[in-house]
């Protein structure tokens, strides 16, 4: 159960990062999905990026809606505060807790329930404002914690566990989330480690609104064989578009990359990312170009994943409302009552 | 008819047509030569075309509530003017446009025709010019009848136009052109006149919305999300005015941030975001905004969440009467969202108190830890008033409650984010980022122990939910007390009230003990009531609840949370959406009082005992 403390064995051998910190500083509770679920895949990753990064997990907040997906933030950074909010509603806690202090990193999970149907509206005004933070959707097509309906991201060709067909047009997140102004988008597959771990990363580093669709199957409820979501179906169909290196700041690019297959990207905080790519009929840095890869690909039957889409422009939703760099819930009480003698003014003009 | 500084002045006009402005002039001017003022402004849920109504009641300075009746109307909109016409008391004043001829069914009113169109055609060539300086034409033509200081008149006109200095010249023109007509043509000033007036010269003239805003502003908050809806818009506008102005860093970036949401339920998210991280936020609704806001508000009450949601009431249920007053969101605010949930609700009861309650609400909601709901209303929020100026105590420390920094969690006990160490059931929370390995907890609106960790225990449930209703107790001690006024130690008659009706109960009081009926009147300010409540109720026999909706919503808090017997309590009910009237008030309880004998058999008895 979820209020199990993992035991707290120290292992003297484990590898240290930067801060001192081992991968087992970054853990959260036992999991209490199903055995083989690929919400818990996800969690790793995110504890090895994490991990990886040298990142202080109390600078992070972790916010969610409902759902098996939603729950995941409780088993992963137990040093961050978490927000497990209301079905579908995270981006609006997000936007609000980014506003209030911008200095925090954001990390919000929802799922593909929580996101393509309740939450459809809040997930792209957030996009379209800009909300600095990282957008993890762990896709299953299907709704896990109500038991398997249908839900909007689930293929009109996949059918249920029970052998019902999906009538409806699904909903894709990732061509969404380029039209809707998210500068970063990328899919992963939660079955592919090797993919996703550097992908995670790359979004951190992004300043704005990354947006990681990451293919997620719940075995419970939508791994069978005439689903679109399953282990097999993703790994049969998965397409990889590029290969995603990370460059900190503080190292040198040793290697020239191939011309022409590999763009490089700076990051707003300073660090490189190399982007080898395996399609060399497409540019992530053009939308049109990705959109266009990503409807033909699907019509296909294909799975793309990878990095798909990145755009340079910094602004983010507090270079857009022009708000002050200190975080504002550090503001001093001094600097936000105006005081008496103003309110004087104030009732002078009122008379 | 004689009537000095005593009277309605009421003008009909059509929407959309400019006259707001020439009206609120009208208003200000008066309030300028030291009167009491009551403007309203009876307005349509249209942008242009419907009628709509601006009733000025002009009187002695303490007096803020409507009259009822027209003295003087101004009939400007031909599709209303029967209606208008129908409205004046006998032996009043009917002011019209001549330009084109009009019945007159009446002969016990004195009729002014001004040929306020033709005149206005005769000096304007332009269109728009034409149609917005009728309405300061027939300003300019009531200077001269009711004998306005023109001094302070054209004054006013230039504090309107400040910064617009070319619109100055050809408003007093306008003024100058109606003044000198009727002081032409008719014997001024009429028997209807104001001579000034003696009021403290340190009041002001605003609105209930405005003074929220500014109550927000030196509170300190700064998120705002909110959903553009009437009557509540003009205080989030008002709020982002304000803090454009006074919230400048060193470089002209702003420390304050305003997020017009994509709905109310985005609003409040976003507010309950930037709240759990450690800003003073606030949303500001009505009636639709509220209902969709029920998920959120019973997460911030269970996730104990401190944010200040302003409600300012229109007519319902569903969309209702938008531009019409009520106060039918009682219930629904005490008790808003799904399970066992309350909420604190603050009853501001003229623009000052928007100000004051709604700077206390924040203070409220971080000292308690949960949402604080301000309950204004349309008649409040949207209309001018005229109150003592706001003021600001320099030396009043903001109450940013119990929140633990870095230090305190270094040296303190073990963090217990839901834990009632004080014995006051407030918890201590924490700020995300502030200390690197102590203070992270989850905030969740599933079940939760006090570390804050799931849990299906149910008695763990069950003792998390008695300790929030202890914590409502702790907010009892600490909300505003209701205000009592009493006209008799002895007497066993009350009335209670609360919100906006103030004006008119306050006045309905005095004109009752006119009368010989001496009634003991509580205004309250906040739920959870306090003890002077339920002491107050104890000592009388027979109160009147007045309030504006059908099913008497405060009444039945009253019976449900504050003890009181029901048969105590006489619901004195309006809802059809108009601010109320002293007169009417006063014709209610006397009814009431007149039809039950048993009442009158005691009210005897106390008189005698007097
Ligand atoms: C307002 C509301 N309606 C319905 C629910 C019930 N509910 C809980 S989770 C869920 C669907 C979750 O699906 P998804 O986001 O895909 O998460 P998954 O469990 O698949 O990871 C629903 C409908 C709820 N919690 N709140
Ligand atoms: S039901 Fe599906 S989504 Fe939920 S935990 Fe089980 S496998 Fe994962
Ligand atoms: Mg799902």
């Amino acid at each position: 159960m979820t209020f199990m403390k993992k035991p707290n064995v120290r292992h003297p051998g484990l590898r240290k990062n930067e801060l001192g910190l081992t991968r087992r500083d970054y853990e959260g509770l036992l999991s209490t999905l199903c055995a083989g679920c690929g919400h818990d895949s996800i969690s790793a990753a995110i504890i090895e990026a994490c991990f990886e990064m040298d990142l202080p997990a109390h600078r992070l907040a972790k916010l969610s809606g409902i759902g098996c997906s939603s729950k995941t933030p409780t088993y992963f950074l137990n040093q961050s505060h978490g927000f497990n909010s209301v079905h579908g509603r995270m981006p609006s806690i997000a936007t609000g807790a980014n506003l209030a202090n911008r200095d925090l990193i954001y990390l919000g999970v929802s799922g593909d329930g929580d996101t393509a149907s309740i939450g459809l509206g809040q997930f792209c005004h957030a996009m379209r404002r800009r909300v600095n933070m990282i957008y993890i959707v762990e896709n299953n097509g299907t709704y896990g914690l109500t038991k398997g309906q249908f839900s909007a991201t689930s293929d009109r060709v996949s059918k249920s566990k029970k052998g019902e067909a999906n009538l409806f047009e699904a909903i894709d997140l990732c061509t969404l989330a380029i039209h809707l102004g998210a500068g970063f988008v990328a899919r992963g597959f939660s079955g592919d480690k090797e993919g996703l771990v550097p992908l995670i990363k790359a979004a951190f580093h992004y300043k704005g609104f990354a947006f990681l669709d990451i293919v997620s199957p719940c075995v419970t409820f939508n791994d069978h064989a005439a689903s679109t979501k399953s282990y097999d179906y993703v790994r049969a169909h998965n397409e990889a578009m590029d290969r995603l290196d990370l460059v900190p700041e503080r190292e040198e690019i040793i290697a020239q990359a191939e011309e022409g297959k590999t763009v490089t990207v700076r990051m707003h905080d300073g660090s490189l990312m190399r982007l080898h790519k395996l399609d060399d009929t497409y540019d992530p840095r053009d939308s049109e170009s990705a959109l266009t890869t990503l409807r033909k690909r699907y019509s296909k039957g294909q799975v793309v994943t990878g990095l798909l889409y990145i755009d340079d422009e910094d602004a983010d939703l507090h270079t857009l409302l022009n708000t002050t760099a200190q975080p504002l819930n550090a503001v001093p009480m001094s600097d936000l009552c105006p005081g008496n003698a103003q309110l004087a003014k104030i009732n002078k003009s009122l008379r | 008819m004689k009537r000095l500084n005593d009277f309605v002045v009421k003008f009909a006009n059509v929407n959309g047509s400019g006259s707001a402005s020439a009206n609120l002039l009208f208003a200000k001017s008066l309030f300028r030569m030291g009167l009491g003022v009551v403007p309203k402004n009876i307005f349509p849920s249209n942008i242009q075309g419907l009628p709509t109504w601006y009733e000025v009641r002009v009187t002695q300075a303490a007096r803020r509530a409507r009259r009822g009746g027209v003295d003087v109307m101004v009939a400007m909109n031909p599709q209303t003017y029967a209606q208008d016409l129908a409205e004046i008391v006998e032996g009043g004043y009917l002011i019209y446009d001549s330009s084109l001829p009009r019945p007159f069914p009446r002969d016990d009113i004195n009729v002014l025709g001004i040929p306020i169109a033709r005149m206005c055609a005769d000096a304007y060539l332009n269109p728009r010019e034409r149609q917005l300086f009728k309405n300061v034409v027939y300003v300019g033509a009531l200077t001269a009848l009711l004998d306005m200081d023109f001094k302070v008149v054209r004054q006013a006109v230039r504090d309107r136009f400040k910064g617009k200095a070319k619109l100055v010249d050809p408003n007093i023109e306008a003024l100058k052109m109606g003044r000198d007509y009727a002081l032409k043509n008719f014997k001024c000033p009429l028997p209807v006149r104001v001579k000034p007036g003696k009021a403290p010269k340190d009041r002001i003239m605003i609105t209930g919305n405005e003074a929220t805003a500014l109550g927000c502003v030196y509170a300190g908050a700064t998120v705002a999300a909110w959903y553009p809806i009437t009557p509540s818009t003009s205080v989030a506008e008002a709020f982002e005015r304000h803090a454009k102005k006074m919230r400048l860093d060193g470089d002209g970036a702003r420390r304050v941030a305003v997020v017009q949401a994509e709905d109310e339920l985005a609003a409040i998210g976003m507010v309950i975001g930037a709240a759990w991280n450690g800003a003073r936020a606030f949303t500001a609704t009505s009636g639709p905004g509220i209902s969709l806001m029920g998920e959120f508000l019973g997460l911030a009450y269970f996730a104990e969440v401190p944010f200040v949601l302003i409600n300012v009431q229109r007519g319902g249920p569903s969309t209702g009467m938008p531009t019409r007053t009520q106060q039918s969101d009682i219930t629904t605010c005490a008790y808003a969202s799904h399970g066992d949930t309350k909420h604190v609700l603050l009853f501001p009861g003229d623009p000052k108190e928007c100000f004051e309650l709604t700077a206390d609400a924040f203070d409220l909601a971080e000292r308690l830890q949960t949402p604080v709901i301000v309950m204004s209303d349309l008649d409040l929020g949207m209309n001018e008033w005229v109150c003592g100026p706001l003021e600001w105590d320099d030396a009043r420390v903001h109450d940013r409650g119990k929140v633990l920094d870095a230090e305190a969690l270094e040296t303190g006990p073990e963090f217990q984010r839901y834990g009632d160490v004080d014995g006051d059931a407030i918890p201590y929370r924490t700020l995300p980022g502030t200390h690197p390995s102590k203070g992270a907890f989850f905030t969740r609106g599933s079940s939760h122990d006090t570390y804050a960790a799931y849990t299906e225990d149910g008695q763990v449930n069950a003792e998390n939910l008695d300790r929030l209703t202890r914590k409502f107790a702790t907010a009892e001690k600490l909300v505003p007390k209701a205000v009592i006024r009493r006209s008799s130690q002895t007497g066993k008659l009350g009335v209670i009230n609360f919100g906006s009706t103030q004006a008119a109960v306050r006045e309905a009081c005095d004109l009752l003990a006119r009368d010989g009926y001496k009634l003991n009147a509580m205004r309250l300010r906040a739920f959870p009531f306090g003890r002077e409540v339920a002491k107050f109720a104890a000592g009388h026999d027979r109160i009147f609840v007045v309030e504006q909706n059908r099913d008497g919503q405060m009444r039945a808090l009253l019976i449900t949370e504050a003890g009181i017997p029901a048969e105590k309590l006489v619901s004195v009910l309006n809802y059809d959406g108009m601010p109320l009237t002293p007169d009417w008030v006063r014709g209610k309880i006397a009814a009431s009082i007149e039809s039950d004998k048993s009442v009158a058999a005691a009210m005897q008895l106390s008189v005698r005992a007097m």
